[in-house]
């Protein structure tokens, strides 16, 4: 671990102590619904931390099978969450079979194989199995639905694994996991302090301008100021990586939102307390992994 | 019986499977007793005994009894040896003779303070579909008033391994413990207020809306 990276954990760590510390000290009433779910959310937070930052400083191995395995729980959530025929089963074995070839790639650093494995050669297996179940009631789908959950949930989250394959990738990992769930907590304090007017009042109800503004201005400042000590991005690029970041987790997140509402469900699923299932905390991730390593792929390397 | 292989069964093969890989959503766990009880069960797969036996708290464990069709439990004496003391399985006939004592093992584990799973719906069937409870259920809750009868709803281990599919697919399955039910004196009223208690356990769980057309599928 570079210096710059143990200033930053050491910050996150900071932040964690400070919120455990306000919620029992702030004024309260213990029963209340509302405290004891903020209770839970800031304990799967020390949870989160302590899985994300251990895999990162034990073994970059080790962070590769922590993300491969953060796939697996979102796309079970996902398939659980949508109706599936019983003749998708096989094709569903198959695109589970997909997540550990996948962080292969990202794992070796095999960039070739990483980018096409799944825009190509799982999207033309998964319907060849479909095919071969020889049920057409469906059939589109079944192939859609199949196909956009392993776009969400395996291809880009596996970018942020792939980051650990790049010079100095643990640092641009912890800077994009860092910016994204920070964007999601600037966004929502925003919101919650001078939010109005809402954006897409039909998709969720809880996303207005000021939330929105608020979490491009604040995490882009977060990024300028977190770029020199985790990333080889100069001043201007951190910033447009900020404002990347902040778009990019905001449409993540809505994107997942829009999902649950169709097939009205309220939570993915219910693995981490607080926070509702694994789906529904990376959310934003789904849309900054890719787009923020893109970025720096580009840039850098 | 001997406590140990089972519970080093379900610890270490069973819970990582049905936990882990394939991932339960547990409702109302904290109604779970402990003394004895009589778990019924709606049945999709042969995951279902296993997804109840992961609800139930570790030191209870060895106390689990499943009772399950003896011709399928007992094909032979290697499928009944491990039936019985891996999964603690009691075997019941499914076509019993006349003035044969049916349940005579499933009431002397009542009375040691067992924990048992049944499924009245007498076979798996169609996954996810539930056929109506048999009358049996209430003739053995007649011969153990006393025990409780927790129904328990499980969505989703259908999807995971139907019947006749060798190939497990991980689904999220869901699990909703429900109100103990005690026996109101009619064995035949029985297995009507265990269906009424099953029907008020699902309506508790989300349903995807929209895309019911192609349930049938």
């Amino acid at each position: 671990m570079t210096d710059g990276e143990k200033w930053v954990v050491g910050g996150i760590l900071a932040i964690l102590v400070t919120a455990s510390i306000v919620i029992r000290v702030l004024p309260h009433q213990a029963e209340s619904e509302s405290y004891i779910e903020l209770k839970r959310r800031v304990r799967s937070w020390w949870i989160m931390v302590f899985i994300f930052v251990g895999a990162l400083v034990i073994d970059r191995r080790l962070s590769v099978i922590v993300f491969a395995f953060i796939s697996f729980l979102a796309l079970k959530e996902y398939v659980s969450a949508i109706p599936t025929r019983r003749v998708d089963r096989r094709a569903l074995f198959w695109a589970y079979l997909s997540i550990p070839v996948q962080y292969y790639w990202a794992g070796t650093g095999y960039y070739g194989m990483f980018i096409v494995f799944i825009p190509v050669y799982l999207f033309l297996l998964i319907p060849l199995r479909l095919v071969i179940a020889g049920e057409t009631k469906g059939f589109l789908r079944a192939a859609g639905t199949l196909h956009w959950g392993l776009m969400v949930t395996v291809f880009s989250l596996s970018h942020g694994a792939f980051l650990l394959s790049l010079e100095g990738g643990s640092g641009l990992l912890l800077y994009l996991v860092v910016l994204t769930q920070g964007n999601d907590v600037a966004q929502f304090i925003s919101g919650k302090s001078f939010g109005k007017r809402k954006i897409v009042p039909l998709v969720s109800p809880n996303k207005t301008w000021a939330g929105f503004i608020g979490g491009v201005i604040i995490t882009s400042g977060l990024a300028m100021a977190l770029a020199p000590l985790l990333t080889p991005l100069s001043a201007a690029e951190s910033a447009i990586a900020g404002v990347i970041i902040a778009v990019g987790g905001f449409f993540g997140d809505l994107t997942v939102s829009a999902v649950k509402r169709d097939l009205g469900i309220k939570d993915m699923g219910a693995t981490i307390p607080g926070h509702g299932g694994v789906m529904d905390r990376v959310d934003s991730l789904t849309y900054t992994a890719p787009l923020f390593f893109h970025l720096v792929y580009y840039l850098h390397f | 019986m001997k406590r140990w292989p089972k519970i080093l069964f379900y610890v270490i093969i069973v819970r990582p499977i049905v936990l882990v890989i394939m991932g339960l959503n547990v409702r109302h766990r904290e109604r779970l007793l402990k003394g004895a009880a009589i778990l019924v069960v709606n049945h999709n797969s042969p995951l279902d005994t296993l997804a109840v036996a992961s609800i139930v708290p570790m030191a209870d464990l060895h106390r689990l009894r499943p009772v399950g069709a003896r011709d399928y439990f007992c094909r032979n004496a290697f499928c009944e040896m491990l039936s019985r003391n891996l999964l603690g399985v009691i075997p019941l006939e499914r076509r019993p003779k006349r003035g044969e004592d049916l349940f005579g093992e499933c009431v002397e584990a009542l009375n040691n303070g067992d924990l048992l799973i049944i499924f009245p719906e007498g076979t798996r069937g169609e996954p996810e579909e539930r056929v109506p409870f048999k009358a049996g259920v209430g003739r053995l809750v007649e011969k153990c008033p006393a025990v409780p009868m927790i129904p328990i709803f499980l969505r989703g281990c259908g999807k995971s391994l139907p019947r006749g599919e060798s190939l497990f697919v991980p689904f999220v399955c869901d699990v909703v413990v429900g109100e103990p039910l005690s026996f109101a004196g009619d064995r035949r009223a029985v297995a009507d207020q265990l269906e009424a208690a099953m029907d008020s356990l699902e309506e508790t769980l989300p349903v995807p809306t929209g895309w019911d057309e192609l349930d049938s599928v």
